[in-house]
């Protein structure tokens, strides 16, 4: 007797079965948990929830969430549609705010203001994008696995910011605390509706939109595609593969720069511990959920961003550990990996002695 | 020479982490399952390995709960890869993402507790050996037990059937179908066992190297095993040589911030293990290209007899 996977005659979930089928397990594995840890799961589904959208305020903190999260979400996404694995964009981040941090720090104030706002953007892109190059010029050169060098780039990362901040660039008036001096007023990003929503979130939905285009209808999104789906067609068509990828890993990096720029312009408004918390590996859930769609990235950033928020919220009305969150997003994407399959394939048990030839 | 026994000793209690890890991943890979969830099952193991040690008072039951705490993540992302047919790499990357979550949600009450640990063998006739006594003094049991499994992976994977089945599975799954080999169970078999070894890397660090339980205390040590398995060809004799490797780079910044020589600055210093990392890969990538046969053929690609 053996499990069998195989073909269904009907492919296709509904949706709503197929919801079902992701939320259910990740709803019950994280009741489990907190069964474990002795509290009521329904009670802290329902803490959860309410931090997430109980008010005006908490809401638009899920909307400042899913800023980075977009933007991580669609850097990890234009990759992943060449099979790219950019699992780097927390270090890609980090750098975009390094870079965003050093001009606010040491050139905005001897520049006019209007020009402050577009070369930080800059400065974010260009941080991730330089953070991105290497691997992916050892990819684009010798197929060194990019899965691995990017990762390895994400502690490199860490350990320079934390250098910065606790060394060079710590701010002299700080009394020991780990942290630049604050940006001057012109390096902020402008916030909007009296809430913490700043300019970062047009700039991710812009991007989201730009990604949309350029992936589906233009001849660059054309090659990018064909390259990922047949590397084989791509060198018959003579597509200049190695150059598509050092191009769209640094496009990847780039995006998850302005995600790093964004946190330290928009949020922190200073270079400080608390930058790196896991937006970039986010941005794979992000990603795959969306099933790479550009346009659905926005909107998966929000469920995840709520997921986060609720998490907080959790931890600072019931003192359960944030990081419920985490283990809610792990277990969504194994449930939607195995969605997936079961939309077009179902388990069957079979005795041996029914096989076929 | 003190200096130097002072660095050969670190470098051999830094490094049975890794090398268990890149141990477990190499078997799981020469059955062609690539196993990216490998730093999400370390730190489930060391948290584990840590609390069953903790609660039933000995280290033994602390190796089985690591195991078995790491060994069911390795059985999901072996569902999923063997008979769902999914990516391997977003399974194992979902695993890492779980095991971390779950480790940190978890283990926050652990956080800074004490309990067992393998306490290191000297001060006993070992430190009389000459040469190597000093050398040994500071190593544990657990450590030097892990050594062993090198040979005796060698042997199983050279020299048994077992290994010959495990080595057709990673290669060309088809034909060994064929031949007999049943690809589903050996693959599981594999991927499980590269995941039991992922828990006792973890055990390794709350038990041994620094005992006690850390939020993300691993620190990307899951992820340089599996870079190591590439830097070994997939031989465990190379695997070894890699974690020694990490193990000397570690050793290195022990020895510069003890002594107070700074020829590198410090924060370069913890930056060299990812680094090096990504150079010894780009070398063995560049050097050893034209080596045929050193990756598993079907490595990351389901198996299924009807396609």
């Amino acid at each position: 007797m053996r499990l069998k996977l195989e073909k269904k005659a009907h492919s296709g979930l509904r949706i709503v079965p197929l919801t079902l089928m992701i939320a259910a397990p990740v709803l019950l594995a994280g009741a489990v948990l907190f069964e474990a840890v002795g509290a009521d799961p329904l009670a802290a589904y329902a803490v959860m929830l309410q931090g997430a959208l109980g008010n005006w305020f908490n809401c638009s903190e899920v909307l400042v969430k899913a800023i980075p999260l977009m933007l991580t979400g669609l850097a990890v996404a234009v990759a992943a549609r060449m099979q790219l694995w950019n699992i780097g964009c927390e270090g890609q981040l980090v750098c975009g705010g390094i870079f965003a941090a050093g001009f606010a720090l040491y050139a905005a104030d001897a520049l006019p203001a209007p020009a402050v706002i577009p070369i930080l953007i800059l400065a974010g892109f260009a941080g991730g994008a330089l953070w991105a190059l290497i691997p992916a010029l050892l990819k684009a050169r010798w197929n060194v696995n990019e899965i691995i060098s990017t990762l390895m780039f994400n502690y490199v990362a860490v350990i320079l910011m934390q250098h910065l901040y606790f060394g060079p660039w710590r701010d002299p008036m700080g009394r020991g605390f780990p942290g630049t001096a604050m940006f001057v007023r012109s390096a902020w990003l402008p916030r909007f509706f009296h809430t913490r929503i700043h300019l970062g979130l047009f700039i991710a939905l812009g991007a989201a939109l730009l990604l949309y285009y350029s992936l589906g209808h233009t001849t660059w999104g054309y090659r990018v595609t064909v390259i990922g789906l047949s590397p084989q067609a791509a060198r018959y068509a003579n597509f200049d593969a190695g150059r598509q990828q050092i191009a769209v890993l640094l496009i990847s990096g780039g995006l998850a720069g302005l995600a790093g720029m964004g946190e330290v312009c928009g949020i922190h408004l200073r270079l400080q511990q608390g930058l790196a918390v896991g937006y970039g590996y986010d941005g794979i859930i992000v990603a795959f959920l969306a099933y790479l769609n550009p346009l659905a990235v926005p909107l998966v950033a929000l469920l995840l961003a709520g997921l986060i928020v609720g998490g907080e919220q959790l931890q600072a009305v019931a003192h359960l550990p944030a990081s419920i969150s985490m283990v809610l997003e792990g277990c969504l994407l194994l449930a939607i990996l195995a969605a997936t399959v079961f939309s077009t394939h179902r388990l069957r048990i079979v005795r041996d002695d029914e096989e076929g030839p | 020479m003190d200096d130097l026994i002072f660095i050969v000793a670190i470098t051999l209690k830094s490094s049975p982490a890794v090398l268990l890890a890149s141990l477990g991943e190499l078997i799981s890979e020469r059955g062609g399952i690539l196993n990216l969830g490998v730093e999400g099952m370390m730190l489930v193991g060391a948290l584990a390995g840590f609390v069953t040690a903790r609660q039933s008072a000995s280290l033994a039951l602390g190796l089985c709960g690591a195991m078995a705490a790491a060994g069911l993540l390795a059985l999901l992302h072996a569902f999923l890869c063997v008979h769902l047919r999914a990516d391997q790499v977003i399974s194992g990357l979902a695993v890492t993402i779980l095991g971390t979550g779950l480790s940190s949600f978890l283990g926050r009450p652990f956080i800074g507790q004490t309990g067992l640990h393998f306490s290191s063998i000297g001060g006993t006739w070992i430190d009389g050996l000459p040469l190597i006594g000093p050398l040994l003094a500071q190593q544990n049991l657990f450590g030097l037990l892990c050594l062993a499994a090198v040979p005796a992976l060698m042997y199983l994977l050279g020299r048994t059937w077992l290994g010959l089945y495990i080595r057709a599975a990673g290669q060309d799954p088809a034909a060994a179908d064929a031949a007999g080999v049943p690809v589903a169970a050996i693959r599981y078999g594999c991927t499980l066992f590269g995941g039991c070894m992922a828990g006792l890397a973890g055990a390794y660090l709350s038990l041994a190297y620094t005992p006690g339980w850390k939020e993300g205390m691993t620190g990307g040590q899951g992820w340089i095993a599996i870079a190591m398995v590439i830097f070994a060809t997939w031989h465990p004799l190379r695997a070894l040589l890699g974690a020694l490797l990490f193990g000397l780079l570690n050793a290195l910044q022990f020895y510069f911030q003890a002594t107070g020589i700074e020829l590198i600055p410090a924060y370069i210093l913890h930056m060299l293990p990812y680094l090096l990392t990504v150079g010894v890969l780009v070398l063995v990538t560049v050097l050893e290209k034209p080596v045929l046969g050193s990756v598993p053929g079907a490595l990351g690609k389901p198996f299924s007899r009807e396609e």
